[in-house]
């Protein structure tokens, strides 16, 4: 069971809520795809489906998250069944996709993206990661 | 993070977009050293194992200000050396490997957090373009350095 702190709640709820999801989302992703290009092989498959559309998806699959902080793991059950049993996505990939939604809400935040902040936000991508990750194992 | 693969293979197009960010950024070398040094102490607190010796840790403490201008003017060395990495941060190297003994994966942290940094300070300059090259180039450095450990 992951804990987390008063502080750790009230700042991923004050990040998300100035996170823009229509912007945030379509920008990470296509950052995935240029800065890891071997990531565009599981998008093939999507033919029409843009980039843009997937990453608005994979941004209101995290408001999920953060309105079940207590329970990602049980949440992301079935996401995480369709990306890995379906899809065969290699978890390392979910890593490349928090970093790159890291530097996407670094550059939309700037310095309010303080260490205490970033760690936070961190810790909360690295939870909604493994839930990810857990019908691998 | 990622698991530590290592990519050295630079091409003319990252040398050249890493030397075009390099002109923009490094102005503000010291400021993007302290920032990525704070953030990886706080962030990741296992790395404060190898500043034990430092009176405080804290983001842009004194000691995390010198330190980050030390980091920062190894990176300047290496753009200036970006043709041979591997020879031109020998002493470096040997450094890192013999006395420091970092592990090396916490060279993929600091980088890490040398993006976050970029990504802060330059918004409109650190495009996925840049990213990418930045990434390759900061990846070829940690080999670099690596490469005397074993």
């Amino acid at each position: 069971m992951v804990e987390w702190s008063d502080s750790e709640r009230s700042t991923i709820a004050s990040v998300w809520g100035k996170i823009n999801v229509d912007e945030i989302g379509p920008q990470a992703l296509a950052r995935v795809l240029i800065v890891y290009p071997w990531t565009q092989r599981y998008f093939g498959a999507f033919g029409n489906l843009s980039s843009a559309t997937h990453g608005r998806t994979v941004l209101n699959a995290l408001d999920k998250a953060v309105k079940n902080l207590d329970n990602i793991k049980g949440t992301y059950s079935e996401l995480s069944q369709l990306h890995c049993d379906k899809l065969n996505v290699d978890p390392d990939n979910f890593r490349l996709l928090a970093d790159c939604l890291t530097i996407v809400v670094a550059s939309a935040f700037g310095s309010a993206l303080s260490p205490a902040v970033q760690a936070t936000w961190q810790k909360f991508l690295s939870v909604v990661v493994a839930a990810l990750s857990s019908r691998y194992f | 993070l990622t698991a530590t693969i290592f990519f050295k293979n630079l091409s003319a197009k990252d040398k050249a977009a890493v030397r075009d960010l390099w002109a923009k950024i490094s102005g503000k070398a010291d400021d993007i050293g302290q920032d990525a040094l704070s953030r990886m102490l706080v962030v990741y607190p296992q790395t404060k194992t190898y500043f034990s010796h430092w009176k405080d840790l804290s983001p842009g403490s004194a000691p995390v200000r010198k330190h980050g201008k030390t980091v920062m003017s190894g990176v300047a060395e290496a753009v200036s050396k970006i043709d041979d990495l591997t020879s031109g941060l020998l002493n470096l190297s040997e450094l890192h490997a013999f006395q420091l003994r970092v592990d090396p994966a916490n060279f993929k942290i600091l980088s890490h957090n040398i993006l976050v940094v970029l990504a802060i300070l330059f918004p409109t300059d650190f495009t996925p373009e840049a990213h990418v090259a930045m990434d390759k180039f900061l990846s070829a450095l940690s080999l670099a350095l690596s490469e005397k450990y074993r």
